[in-house]
């Protein structure tokens, strides 16, 4: 049986656009309001990633860092994270979202112990930062069993030899990390060489590839030939302001992700 | 678990880096898989260069300078009579501690990589010092990140890396301490891998920034084991190392050449004010294995692991991890651990300044804590050495607001 995330990959081409994917970070601004957003913005996009904070997460920029510590403060457990999962795919069976977080959460609660709660929550995939290849695969391999999609991640800095090696090893969904930075960081490179990097990757294989870091809606068009873009901080930042001014941040993401979509149709 | 004899402790991992198959490895993310593959090649290369050792020694002898003195402390023995102490006074090196080691070596590490920046954090002010004084005498443009909380704290430190030329970045995340100081710094890396050379400042972070920070600091220990061999014509059956652990990095450097030998190591972690569960002890206060800044070790964390505040009055040791090569001596039982809490480490200076012509910051002022408790219990065959790995002179606020007073 094909996974969702492969079926939304497939219906996106079918439409000749990218999956739009979004990050905010589960508990924030709080648990009510973080499952409202992924309510909210169900229409507009195609795969959500969700982060469980960790409070030294040591690839994420300031706006991620800011939302993950207000998470935290808002008093965010590992148990809230699966129930507002649970609770947004009770309306959203067939939208597709995937965890995002740092490997000490995982070791934590013990792997298999993780791994079983994802499964009845109805996560479809795990993104995890501080987990490289191949130190991922034994891990890698538990999540396949369950069919959860392990996303492993590419950038910049791995060479075309370990490329094949972790592209070999991957399930449906690649992440391309696109410039030397953490999340949120201005982008230093062109898109148009973003894409290049891209192609070269594409090259290598027919698997999913998405891109993301540094992607926001100035530059997201730039980049419509990627099978699946991220967008992240950029939520996390309207996050940040809507509290900042006192407007809810609901609404001021749903107006900022109905652009993005926009901007890549 | 088990620790092989006659071979390096700091290469005794498996594939994946690990120690004992628990501690250390790589949890790094992608982007810096092949500057730490790059830099693992390279240490690998030059460590057995000689030409780098020949470099390495040179510096060490005639910048750092080497040997550092081995004391006896005669009236701090009198006072306790019991086991004799003495003292390897470390904070005599070049720039007042061990620190200067590590970041002689990145520096020269970095200049063979062709590097023009060198990036490093720091919480005591040390390795941040060191690092700048270092970079100054190797041409290398230099960046410190520090806790703004340690920037208010460590002031002669943080003036000391701006006269030496580098750039302090303050850390305002999170404790606003060393850990959030390392995460800062890790993260200027991810972003500028290509140009920059990292320095760890302790023997922590993924597995090549622990090798090198212990290869370096083992100075340490080749000095003293000839200095005792020379003083007791042999080394003493009831040989005490008391040392204070934070990272780990002056620990290491001071029981490396020792490993194989019958002496006792042990290790003093920061107990943190009386009465407060705050401490930095993750070795002796029972905390669980977990992933912080790259490496499993014993961390103190909530059980579902995010990474707890710790507080010390020494901001060296004001740390939540432990370097994995501890938490591999822990396990093996090669080491001890203990801690001392906030108020004995001011005894311990009080004491030891008093008596003693040297003035131990409070990093070190742990380990003379546990050498004050247990000396009068030993009779006198027993001989306790401690590393008094840096000069006090950057505690003197601290010390004149707890103490009253600040006399050297």
């Amino acid at each position: 049986m094909k996974s969702k995330i492969q079926l939304v990959f497939e219906r996106c081409k079918k439409e000749k656009r990218p999956a739009l994917i979004t990050y905010t970070v589960a508990g924030d601004n709080n648990k009510k309001n973080s499952l409202k957003i992924l309510n909210s913005l169900a229409n507009y996009v195609d795969i959500f990633e969700l982060g469980f904070p960790h409070n030294t997460p040591i690839a994420d920029g300031g706006q991620i860092q800011e939302s993950s510590h207000r998470a935290l403060k808002s008093g965010i457990r590992l148990k809230d994270v699966f129930q507002i999962v649970k609770d947004f795919k009770r309306k959203n069976i067939f939208k597709p979202l995937i965890l995002m977080g740092y490997y000490n959460i995982i070791f934590q609660s013990g792997e298999d112990n993780f791994l079983k709660k994802c499964k009845s929550c109805g996560v479809d995939g795990l993104i995890v930062v501080d987990l490289p290849w191949p130190e991922n695969k034994k891990f890698a391999n538990k999540c396949k069993k369950k069919s959860i999609n392990f996303i492993q991640l590419l950038s910049p800095t791995t060479s075309k030899d370990r490329m094949k090696k972790i592209i070999r090893d991957a399930h449906q969904m690649i992440y391309y990390i696109s410039m030397l930075s953490t999340t949120g960081g201005k982008l230093k490179v062109t898109p148009r060489k973003i894409i290049e990097n891209y192609k070269k990757i594409k090259y290598l294989t027919k698997k999913n590839v998405v891109i993301g870091f540094g992607i926001t809606n100035k530059t997201i068009s730039h980049l419509k030939a990627a099978d699946g873009l991220v967008v992240g901080s950029q939520l996390c930042k309207t996050i940040t302001d809507s509290i900042k001014k006192r407007q809810n941040p609901v609404t001021k993401l749903n107006k900022l992700v109905y652009n993005l979509r926009n901007k890549i149709l | 678990m088990k620790i092989k004899k006659g071979i390096p402790l700091i290469d005794q991992h498996d594939k994946h880096y690990m120690y004992g198959g628990k501690f250390g490895g790589n949890f790094i993310p992608e982007t810096l898989k092949k500057p730490i593959d790059e830099l693992t090649l390279l240490f690998a290369k030059l460590r057995k260069s000689q030409n780098f050792l020949k470099a390495r020694d040179y510096y060490f002898k005639n910048y750092v300078g080497s040997p550092t003195p081995f004391i006896k402390l005669e009236n701090l023995t009198n006072q306790l009579g019991g086991a004799q102490i003495y003292a390897k006074v470390v904070s005599e090196a070049n720039g007042g501690a061990h620190k200067i080691y590590n970041a002689t070596v990145h520096c020269l590490i970095a200049k063979e990589a062709g590097k023009k920046l060198i990036v490093g954090d720091t919480g005591a002010g040390y390795a941040g010092k060191m690092l700048s004084m270092a970079a100054k005498k190797f041409g290398l443009k230099c960046k410190i990140f520090m806790g703004v909380k340690d920037i208010k704290r460590q002031r002669p430190n943080v003036e000391s890396i701006k006269k030496n030329g580098a750039v302090i970045v303050p850390v305002t995340t999170g404790s606003q301490t060393l850990v959030d100081a390392v995460s800062e710094c890790m993260r200027y890396w991810v972003s500028n891998c290509d140009t920059t050379h990292m320095c760890v400042g302790s023997t922590v972070g993924p597995n090549i920034f622990v090798k090198i920070c212990a290869w370096s600091t083992a100075q340490i220990s080749r000095e003293l084991i000839k200095q005792v061999k020379e003083e007791f014509g042999r080394i003493p059956k009831k040989l005490k190392l008391l040392n204070c652990v934070g990272g780990g990095s002056s620990a290491m450097g001071f029981w490396n050449e020792f490993m194989d030998t019958n002496a006792e190591l042990v290790g003093i972690e920061a107990g943190g004010p009386k009465n407060s569960k705050l401490h930095a002890a993750p070795l002796s206060n029972g905390s669980k294995i977990g992933i912080l800044h790259g490496a499993a070790q014993y961390v103190v964390q909530n059980y579902e692991g995010q990474i707890s505040s710790t507080s010390s009055i020494s901001a060296g040791l004001d740390y939540p991890g432990i370097s994995p090569l501890h938490c591999f001596l822990k396990d093996t039982k090669r080491a001890k651990y203990t801690s001392a809490t906030d108020e004995e480490a001011l005894n311990a200076y009080k004491l030891v300044s008093k008596l003693e012509n040297i003035s131990p910051s409070l990093e070190p002022s742990h380990a003379f804590a546990e050498a004050i408790r247990i000396a009068p219990r030993l009779n006198s065959s027993n001989i306790i050495i401690v590393n008094s790995c840096g000069d006090s002179l950057k505690d003197k606020d601290i010390i004149k607001s707890r103490l009253g007073q600040y006399v050297r």
